[in-house]
């Protein structure tokens, strides 16, 4: 242990401890801009500098660790001064366009701008230029960039992509994509991690609500018959903006907020994503009976970010990937054919919408490959959970009004099962619930395979499938799945079946989810996707009686003819750029 | 009014003054990796300030040029500004009064003919390809990028022996380099923007003379493969050492007596004491490497054929360094009493040092080699050493640090002056050296060259001449065994991979010509690594030291602490090592300047420290 004093008082901290930390335990909070713990401690915007007594100049209380005897000053005038006028330069740079900033209320530099009582402006202004492919799903704004590098550290340690980098030197050092690329031709997979951890609105995703909300969109003109569709891990994060609580923010109430906004029909992703465990389950039980004509694991491909991933890192590997669709594109094709001929409409009459925690969604919906009537996409426009806060707080509804309501039926209802969709595990769980159904004709204890729970990066189990063993792995964040893969290619592991998401900890913490600085949401989130499952009548996809519905009226069975050419895909049919040389 | 009045600085000119040897000693320590460009355009802003302001080109010009240079950066010019720029350049370069305004655009001009492409990238994409990938600089500038930062630190510490453990991870000749290393470290140290550069060489040196005895390292288990290692010098030696710890059974083949190439034969041992090489060398032995001495590899029958390498090993690591002397080819070279330096100093290696006593001594050339052969003959008994340079003193090749050492141990230097002949006695014995006059010339490649000079040929009444222009490598044999040479050198990758020889690798001297111990034991490293992953592994070196965090503390500026050196009149007298190490008090000081580049500034960031590799 070590003595030290912070602003006079004497405090014990732990050896090691940095100062931030040191002064946190004394309850003395300083500010910080860059800093984002143990990913970006590098002391770039010098606003959480400290006075230490004896020593001349101030120092960073990010990644400097307390010594016996230190006396600290969080908030001595010199420490204000400079705080005060670094904001500022950081300033000098910054597109002060808050009102109308998205970030605006949820932005860092806003937050220790205001805090610290700025003042009177005295620098010149120098904004510097935007140039940034507008209809890219990830958006670029290098006006509102701090230079935090936060968006760097991210890509590089936790997901291995190396997206973002060092551009230009000296005055001119900038963040831009590697390698000089273009967003375009980079190998991002799109997770939207960077987004969620840039502290102002540097970093977002592309806006798509014109379509939908404005004027003259679809809801307004209501020239189509309009549907959407809301994702598992959604209902457990929509009410952080709103300050609501776990009982008030049911997803009924997301059903009747949706309605609310406008729209026809209002599905529930978590049909699809019980529907993705029939044809996902019966594919792994298929290629299990004739191993060797697979290439081994097979991977989940219900997660986009994770799919352009691995087509971009080891595309030798992309026949692993299961052929089945993710639920968002299920369900746009489900809602575009048997929907369709269910209310008597034409495909291109309807306008299909999804709300999603996702940015990779943006893309994949928009993939050659998605459209199953040939009449266009089978979801029109993904919207994620950012932008369906923002449009209904524009509605300036109270919220507290909105009464519950029910999903549509027929394709509306999801399952325990289908809702953890969105943590890390909760795809292997639910595809194990059903798989142990399939095999042995009973169903287990729903919580039977709980220890695929969790926010460990790597997990795995091995399961008995009557007399056989399963041996699964599931990662979330993409540097693990990088990890596991090499260990998979080294032969140091093997795998049956692996699930993987992009994003640490899986959707509930995706790039499209409300951003919370210097939280990670992963945990809570999840938790409360488990308790909406323990609460569910029905636990087993398998036993969704939407799903047996269509399959009886429609599909016929998994793996049909007709379920290979609505919900299946060939992951090969699209190009995406490759991972640049030399790693 | 006075007439006259003594010119006194003013209180500006004499802080601009102080400003300006700031920015000197900034400019020396400059990062790697800056744009070019940039650099170019603030040169310019510094050059216009200074224009005294009269003449057009260089008042008005130079700014003119300084925004063009902008508009590059700025990504809003085209390649007609390029040309532009050019033109502009060239007519300031042409028609402005003074040295000021012309040469100010002669850096602009020098720049486009020397990084076009820069400018180019910049115009057509808008940035640049330049990029702090090492962004501390001794760690950066070390060939065998040693956690310098990191050792300094534990030396701080007073944990000496992790230091060494530290090094090691990189560079097994801790000793060597401690006392021979040219220490490019040293060359653009950050703490030249406060004062002057950390003396690394001489932490280095406190913690090997304190660090106690230290356990071999742990081997990895075995692979089962052979490695032959030609040449038992530091990058052979650096080689095997660390494969060694990857688990492969390395056997070096060396043609002398004993191991250590031109740390042992070529550096005295008043620089180097063999007793403390056999320390460097018996701890990267004690991996288990085995040693054929006095085995040369060629197509002699007394020699072993490089075909008996390839076939009977998985690999083979050829450094045999350039042990050869270079000849001057001038008449009377052949006389007795004319030796090359390379083997007046092996000969010392092995025991047979020559006695020069009374006798008078020329040492021709102004490398390293040439002030080992210098202070070595003052060593030997000569009443007189002069050392023949055709260029200035000013121009040697050799530390300047030697070169005071000779001087004060007496020898002259007879700069400007270019053997012409050797004349000899009846017996064929060398009388005198005969030398042209030169004066200083035009600057060529960088280098002022020297020119003939109206004066008489010089002679010089002499009993030895020792030869040190430069050694050659003994390329032949392995020519013929189909390895690539070129230049009299072989042609290796920096990757130590020869092209079309499968699983024959090369580095050191051989492959660089003769060049820095700490460049040798780089290429030895790189072997290593590459040749492991030819083999199929990819075994990592590392070592479990953990560097201190960085103490906060303040930095106010500090001399350096200089090594001292045994008195001269003391030290000429025998073979001793002559420097003398930092105390206690001193290493300790010395260790605490360190700035932490590996925490502060772009270090922590990217690039700081590699743990392994």
């Amino acid at each position: 242990m070590v003595n030290i004093k912070v602003n006079d008082i004497p405090v014990e901290v732990k050896e090691g401890t940095t100062i931030l930390e040191a002064c946190k335990q004394a309850k003395f909070n300083i500010p910080t801009l860059c800093y984002l713990k143990d990913i970006n401690d590098i002391g770039a915007c010098r606003v959480c500098v400290v006075e230490i007594k004896g020593i001349d100049r101030l120092v960073t209380s990010c990644n400097n660790v307390v010594k016996e005897g230190m006396e600290i000053y969080t908030n001595s005038p010199k420490v204000r001064e400079s705080r005060r006028i670094n904001i500022k330069m950081i300033l000098s740079q910054h597109n002060c366009d808050c009102p109308t900033c998205p970030r605006s209320g949820n932005c860092q530099l806003q937050k220790i701008a205001n805090d610290l009582e700025s003042g009177i402006y005295d620098f010149k202004k120098k904004i510097p230029v935007n140039n940034w492919p507008k209809d890219f799903p990830l958006i670029r704004d290098e006006s509102k960039c701090v230079k935090c590098m936060r968006c760097i550290q991210i890509c590089d340690k936790i997901q291995s992509l190396n997206i973002w980098d060092i551009a230009k030197t000296g005055s001119r050092t900038t963040v831009n994509v590697s390698h000089g690329r273009n967003i375009k031709d980079a190998d991002c997979a799109l997770c939207g991690q960077c987004i969620i951890h840039c502290p102002t609105n540097a970093l977002s995703s592309r806006d798509d609500k014109r379509p939908v909300f404005s004027q003259n969109g679809i809801l307004s003109t209501r020239t189509k018959t309009t549907v959407v569709q809301v994702a598992p891990a959604v209902r457990t994060a929509w009410a952080e903006s709103f300050n609501l609580n776990r009982k008030f923010a049911t997803p009924a109430r997301l059903a009747g907020a949706l309605r609310a906004m406008g729209f026809d029909y209002v599905f529930d992703t978590t049909f699809s994503a019980d529907l993705t465990i029939m044809e996902e389950g019966s594919e792994l039980l298929e290629r299990l009976k004739n191993p060797e004509n697979y290439q081994w694991p097979m991977f989940t491909s219900c997660c986009p970010g994770w799919v352009r991933f691995l087509k971009s890192q080891y595309p030798e590997m992309t026949p692993c990937l299961s052929t089945a669709k993710s639920p968002q594109q299920m369900q746009g094709a489900i809602i575009k054919n048997y929907f369709a001929d269910k209310i008597h409409e034409d495909p291109e009459n309807i306008y299909s919408v999804s709300i999603m925690p996702c940015v990779a969604k943006k893309a994949e919906c928009a993939l050659p490959t998605m459209d199953s009537t040939g009449t266009g996409p089978d979801v029109d426009a993904v919207l994620n959970t950012r932008e369906f806060i923002n449009y209904l707080r524009s509605l300036n509804i109270d919220i507290l009004d909105i009464p519950e309501d029910h999903f549509d039926s027929p394709i509306g209802d999801g399952t325990g099962a289908g809702v953890i969709f969105g943590a890390t595990g909760g795809v292997m769980e639910a595809a194990l619930r059903s798989a142990y159904y399939l095999t042995t004709g009973s169903n287990p204890e729903p919580d039977a395979f709980k220890n695929v729970r969790g926010l460990d990066g790597w997990k795995e189990a091995t399961i008995e499938l009557n007399g056989t063993e399963l041996k699964v792995a599931i990662v979330s964040g993409l540097g693990n799945a990088r990890k596991l893969i090499k260990a998979i290619k080294q032969g140091k592991v093997f795998y049956h079946f692996v699930e993987v998401m992009a994003c640490p900890g899986g959707c509930v913490n995706g790039g499209g989810q409300p951003i919370h600085e210097g939280k990670e949401m992963a945990d809570i989130r999840s938790k409360n996707l488990y308790f909406l499952d323990s609460t569910s009548e029905i636990r087993f996809s398998h036993e969704n009686p939407d799903v047996l519905k269509v399959y009886d009226e429609y599909l016929e069975k998994p793996l049909s003819r007709l379920s290979h050419k609505l919900l299946h895909t060939d992951h090969d049919a699209w190009e995406m750029p490759l991972a640049p040389k030399k790693r | 009014m006075s007439r006259l009045k003594v010119m006194t600085k003013s209180r500006a000119e004499s802080v601009v003054d102080d400003l300006y040897k700031d920015l000197e000693r900034r400019i020396i320590a400059s990062p790697p990796g800056l744009c070019p460009v940039d650099m170019t355009a603030s040169f310019l802003k510094l050059f216009h300030a200074q224009t005294c302001g009269k003449c057009v080109p260089c008042r008005i010009g130079l700014g003119l040029l300084e925004d063009l240079l902008e508009d590059v950066l700025d990504g809003k010019a085209s390649l007609e500004t390029l040309d532009t720029i050019e033109r502009t350049a060239k007519s300031i370069y042409d028609s402005a009064d003074c040295a000021i305004g012309y040469e100010a655009a002669r850096t602009v001009l020098k720049g486009l003919e020397g990084f076009r492409d820069d400018f180019i990238e910049h115009i057509q994409t808008g940035h640049c390809s330049c990029h702090l990938e090492l962004p501390v600089p001794c760690v950066a500038k070390c060939p065998a990028s040693v956690d310098i930062p990191g050792y300094i630190s534990l030396v701080a510490q007073g944990r000496y022996q992790e230091a060494v453990t530290l090094i090691r991870k990189d560079n097994p000749f801790v000793t060597a380099c401690a006392l021979v290393c040219e220490h490019p470290c040293e060359e653009k140290c950050r703490r030249n923007f406060v004062d002057d550069a950390i003396n690394i060489r001489g932490l280095k040196r406190y913690a090997v003379d304190h660090c106690g005895d230290i356990e071999p390292p742990i081997c990895s288990p075995s692979t089962g493969k052979k490695i032959a290692i030609v040449g038992g010098g530091p990058s052979g030696l650096s080689a095997a050492y660390y494969l060694q710890q990857m688990g492969h059974q390395c056997t070096i083949f060396e043609q002398r007596k004993e191991l250590g190439g031109m740390l042992y034969y070529g550096i005295p041992n008043y620089r180097l004491p063999k007793v403390r090489l056999k320390y460097d060398i018996d701890h990267i032995l004690s991996t288990g490497v085995e040693v054929k001495c006095e085995t040369s590899i060629g197509d002699d029958e007394n020699q072993i054929s490089f075909k008996m390498l390839t076939g009977n090993y998985d690999a083979v690591y050829v450094s045999i360094g350039a042990h050869t002397d270079k000849k001057l080819g001038i008449p009377g070279e052949d006389a007795k009493g004319v030796v090359s330096a390379v083997q007046m100093l092996r000969d010392i290696g092995e025991g047979n040092a020559p006695d020069f006593t009374g006798k008078n001594v020329i040492v021709v050339g102004g490398g390293n080699v040439a002030m080992d052969a210098t202070r070595s003959a003052i060593r030997l008994g000569a009443k007189n050493v002069s050392v023949l340079y055709r260029r200035r003193k000013a121009d040697m090749t050799a530390l300047s640090d030697e070169i005071e050492a000779a001087i004060a141990e007496g020898a002259e230097i007879l700069e400007l002056h270019a053997p012409k002949r050797i004349e000899k006695n009846r017996k064929g014995h060398v009388v005198s050296m005969v030398a042209d006059p030169k004066v200083i010339g035009l600057i060529r490649g960088g280098r002022p060259s020297p020119a003939d000079s109206k004066e008489a040929e010089l002679h010089i009444p002499c009993d030895i001449v020792i030869i040190a222009i430069g050694q050659d490598i003994v390329w032949e044999p392995f020519e013929r065994a189909g390895l690539p040479v070129k230049r009299g050198r072989l042609l290796a990758d920096d990757d130590c991979i020869m092209e079309n020889c499968k699983g024959i690798f090369a580095g050191g001297d051989c492959v660089t010509g003769p060049a820095t111990v700490i460049r040798a034991i780089a290429a030895g490293k790189v072997a290593a690594a590459n040749i492991d992953s030819y083999l199929g592994f990819n075994h990592k070196i590392d070592c479990d030291v953990a560097i201190p965090d960085p103490s906060i503390e303040n930095k106010p500026p500090c001399g350096r602490v200089n090594m001292k050196e045994r008195n001269t009149t003391e030290r000429k007298q025998d073979f001793d090592l002559v420097e003398i190490g930092m105390t206690c008090q001193e290493a300790t000081q010395e260790a605490h300047r360190c700035l932490r580049c590996d925490h502060f500034g772009y270090g922590i960031f990217k690039g700081g420290r590699q743990e392994e590799w």
